[in-house]
C-alpha cells in the first residue's frame, strides 16, 4: 500500500540470449529498469532495446493479447509479455523463449511456421463438396452455435500452451492442445461435412487425442482462457466412441 | 474431401525427433494414401483407464477387508473364510482366493504393460520432463510425475505382494497374516506398497474424472478443484485407516512371534451372525 512512498521498484530483467545465426550460444544476461505506473512486460523490454541493447530480440504487434506474438517463459511459466504486469511479479524476472518452437534469436521464436505445419497436418479448414458461391448470402447459424465456434475461434494461436505441456515436450510429434482445440472447432462447424471418422483418422492415435496425458498445462495457462481441459475431454469420449 | 492422409509421426515410429513444421508440411504434400488408422490406440487408451478403475476400485475393497483386523481377530477371521467361499461351499476353497488374486495379477500387468507407453522413453525424454516440470511448477504436471514413480514403485511392490497371495491363499487369516508381517519381515515392503498404491491410486482416479470428463457439470473448473480435495481425502483416508491396520498386525505379529507359524482358531467356533445369515466360520480350510 505504501509503495508510492518507497518509490519505484527496480526490477531486473534476466532474459536467456542468444542467437543461433551469430553462434551466440544461450546465456543468461540482466537488465534494470526502474518499474512504472501500470508497467507491462512489454513496456519493460521496450525500455531495455531503447535504453540499453537496441539488439535485443522479441515480438510484438498488437501489445493487446490479440495477436499472440509475445509469448515468452515468464518466471518459467509460458504467458503473453503484453498481458503481464510487473507489479503482479517480483523485482527478479527472468525471460526466456518459449520452447519447442524454431529459435529467432532471443525472446523471438518461429511459432508462425508451426502453427502451420499443424494447420496442414490437421487440415484445419472446412472441408465442404459444395461449391462456394461468393455472391451469395450465407446460410444462416443458429447464434448459439456460433457463439460455440466462436468460442473456440478465440485461439490466437501464441504457443503458450504447446509450451507448457510436458507431453509434447516429450514427445515433439504430439499435436497439443491447440491443435485438438481446432478439431473441436471443425467438428462443431455445420459447413464443414468431416465424420468422426475422418476426424479419427486425424488424431485417434498417441500423436492425437490419445497421447494427452491430461496434465492440464495447456488449459492452465491459455491466455485466453479456452476451455481446453473440456475440450480434449470431450473429443476424447468421441474419438474412444468412434474407434472402439 | 475427406481427410485421407495416413498417421503423422506414428507411422515412422523409429524417425528421429524433427520440428514439426517439416514434418508435418511433408505429410501435406504426400499422395493420399487409403489407409485407414487403426482402432487400437482407441482401445489401448480405454482399456488403460477401464484397467485402472477396475484397480482403484479393488483397492477400495481390499482396504475395507483388510482393515477388519481393526475390529477384531475373529471378524478378519471371517472375512478371510467368507473369500474361500465358507459361507456358500461345503467347505472353504482357498483356491478361490487364488482365482482373484490371478484376475487382478492379470489386470496389474496389463495395466502396466499399457502404463508403460506413457513413460518417458529414453533419457532425453525423461531430462525433458523433468526440467519442464522443474520450471513449470504447476500442479496437474507435478502430480503425473508422482503417478509414474508410484506407477515403477507398483511393478515391483505389488508383484511381490499378489505372487505372495497368488500361491499361499490358505495363510490368509489374523496369525496367519501377522506372523508373515512381521515375523517375515514383509512389513517394510507393506508401508511402501501402501503409499505408493494409495497415492497412485487417488491421482489415477482424479486424472480419469478430467481425462474423459466425468462430473464436469456446470462449472469444470469448479469440479475440478472438488476432485483434488476430493483425491486427497481418498488419499488421506485410505493411508490412515491402511496404517492402523498395519499397526495392528505388526503389534499381533510381535505378540505372535514366539508361536510364529501356529494357525489361527477363532474365539467361538460355533458360529457368527452376519447379516441375516447364520455362518459356520469354524470349518477350516483343508479339514
Ligand atoms: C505395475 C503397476 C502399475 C504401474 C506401472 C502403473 C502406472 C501408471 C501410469 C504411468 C499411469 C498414468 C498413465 C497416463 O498418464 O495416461 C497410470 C494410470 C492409472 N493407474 Fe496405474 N500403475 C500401476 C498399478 C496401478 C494400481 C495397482 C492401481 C490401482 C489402485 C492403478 C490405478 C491407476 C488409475 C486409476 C490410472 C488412471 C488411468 C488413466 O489415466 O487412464 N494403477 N498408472
Ligand atoms: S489455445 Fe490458448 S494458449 Fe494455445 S495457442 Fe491458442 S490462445 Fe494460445
Ligand atoms: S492436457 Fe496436458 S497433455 Fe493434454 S494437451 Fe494439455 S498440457 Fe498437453
Ligand atoms: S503483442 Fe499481440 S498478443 Fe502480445
Amino acid at each position: 500500500m505504501n509503495a508510492a512512498s518507497s518509490g519505484p521498484r527496480a526490477l531486473t530483467l534476466r532474459i536467456l540470449r542468444s542467437s543461433p545465426t551469430e553462434g551466440i550460444a544461450p546465456h543468461w544476461q540482466d537488465f534494470h529498469v526502474e518499474e512504472a505506473e501500470g508497467m507491462t512486460l512489454f513496456i519493460a523490454l521496450n525500455e531495455v532495446r531503447e535504453t540499453l541493447d537496441p539488439a535485443l530480440q522479441f515480438d510484438f504487434v498488437c501489445r493487446a493479447g490479440i495477436c499472440g506474438s509475445c509469448g515468452m517463459l515468464i518466471n518459467g511459466k509460458p504467458g503473453l509479455a503484453c498481458r503481464s504486469l510487473t507489479r503482479d511479479l517480483g523485482a527478479l524476472i527472468t525471460l526466456a523463449p518459449l520452447p519447442v518452437f524454431e529459435l529467432i534469436g532471443d525472446l523471438s521464436v518461429n511459432t508462425g511456421k508451426w502453427m502451420r505445419g499443424t494447420a496442414e497436418r490437421l487440415e484445419t479448414w472446412i472441408h465442404s463438396s459444395q461449391e462456394v458461391d461468393l455472391t451469395a448470402v450465407e446460410t444462416p447459424m443458429e447464434p448459439e452455435l456460433a457463439e460455440a465456434i466462436y468460442e473456440l475461434d478465440r485461439c490466437i494461436e501464441c504457443g503458450c500452451c504447446v509450451a507448457g505441456c510436458g507431453t509434447l515436450r516429450m514427445r515433439e510429434e504430439f499435436v497439443g492442445a491447440i491443435g485438438l482445440n481446432k478439431i473441436a472447432r471443425f467438428r462443431l462447424d455445420p459447413r464443414d461435412e468431416r465424420s468422426d471418422d475422418d476426424f479419427y483418422q486425424l488424431i485417434g492415435d498417441d500423436t492425437g487425442v490419445f497421447g494427452c496425458m491430461s496434465l492440464l498445462a495447456c488449459h492452465d495457462v491459455c491466455p485466453k482462457g479456452l476451455p481446453l481441459q473440456t475440450q480434449i475431454a470431450f473429443l476424447r469420449r468421441k474419438m474412444a466412441a468412434s474407434g472402439a | 474431401m475427406d481427410s485421407s492422409f495416413d498417421s503423422s509421426g506414428i507411422a515412422r515410429p523409429l524417425a528421429p525427433v524433427r520440428p514439426l513444421p517439416e514434418a508435418a508440411a511433408r505429410q501435406a504434400q504426400a499422395v493420399p494414401l487409403r489407409v485407414r488408422k487403426s482402432r487400437w490406440p482407441a482401445r489401448l487408451d480405454l482399456l488403460q483407464s477401464a484397467s485402472g478403475l477396475f484397480l482403484a476400485l479393488f483397492l477400495v475393497g481390499h482396504m475395507f477387508f483388510v482393515s477388519s483386523i481393526l475390529i477384531s481377530k475373529d471378524a478378519f477371521y471371517a472375512v478371510a473364510r467368507f473369500f474361500e467361499g465358507a459361507y456358500f461351499l461345503a467347505e472353504p476353497r482357498p483356491w478361490l482366493v487364488s482365482g482373484v488374486v490371478g484376475l487382478v495379477l492379470t489386470v496389474f500387468v496389463a495395466h502396466a504393460w499399457l502404463a508403460m507407453r506413457k513413460f518417458p522413453a529414453n533419457f532425453r525424454q525423461y531430462k525433458v520432463f523433468a526440467e519442464h516440470k522443474a520450471q513449470l511448477r504447476h500442479g496437474d504436471t507435478g502430480l503425473w510425475w508422482i503417478q509414474l514413480w508410484t506407477g515403477f514403485a507398483l511393478f515391483f511392490l505389488g508383484t511381490v505382494h499378489l505372487y505372495g497371495m497368488l500361491t499361499q491363499p490358505e495363510l490368509i487369516g489374523p496369525y496367519e497374516s501377522a506372523d508373515r508381517i512381521w515375523t517375515g519381515n514383509m512389513w517394510p515392503l507393506y508401508l511402501l506398497l501402501l503409499f505408493a498404491v494409495e497415492v497412485h491410486g487417488s491421482i489415477g482416479l482424479y486424472r480419469l474424472a478430467l481425462k474423459w470428463g466425468w462430473l464436469e457439470g456446470r462449472d469444470p473448473a469448479a469440479t475440478r478443484r472438488r476432485l483434488r480435495v476430493a483425491k486427497t481425502a481418498f488419499s488421506v483416508f485410505f493411508l490412515g485407516l491402511g496404517l492402523a491396520s498395519l499397526l495392528a498386525y505388526v503389534q499381533l505379529g510381535i505378540a505372535h512371534a514366539d508361536k510364529a507359524g501356529e494357525r489361527y482358531v477363532p474365539q467361538r467356533a460355533a458360529a457368527v451372525k452376519l447379516g441375516e445369515l447364520e455362518f459356520a466360520v469354524s470349518r477350516r480350510p483343508g479339514g
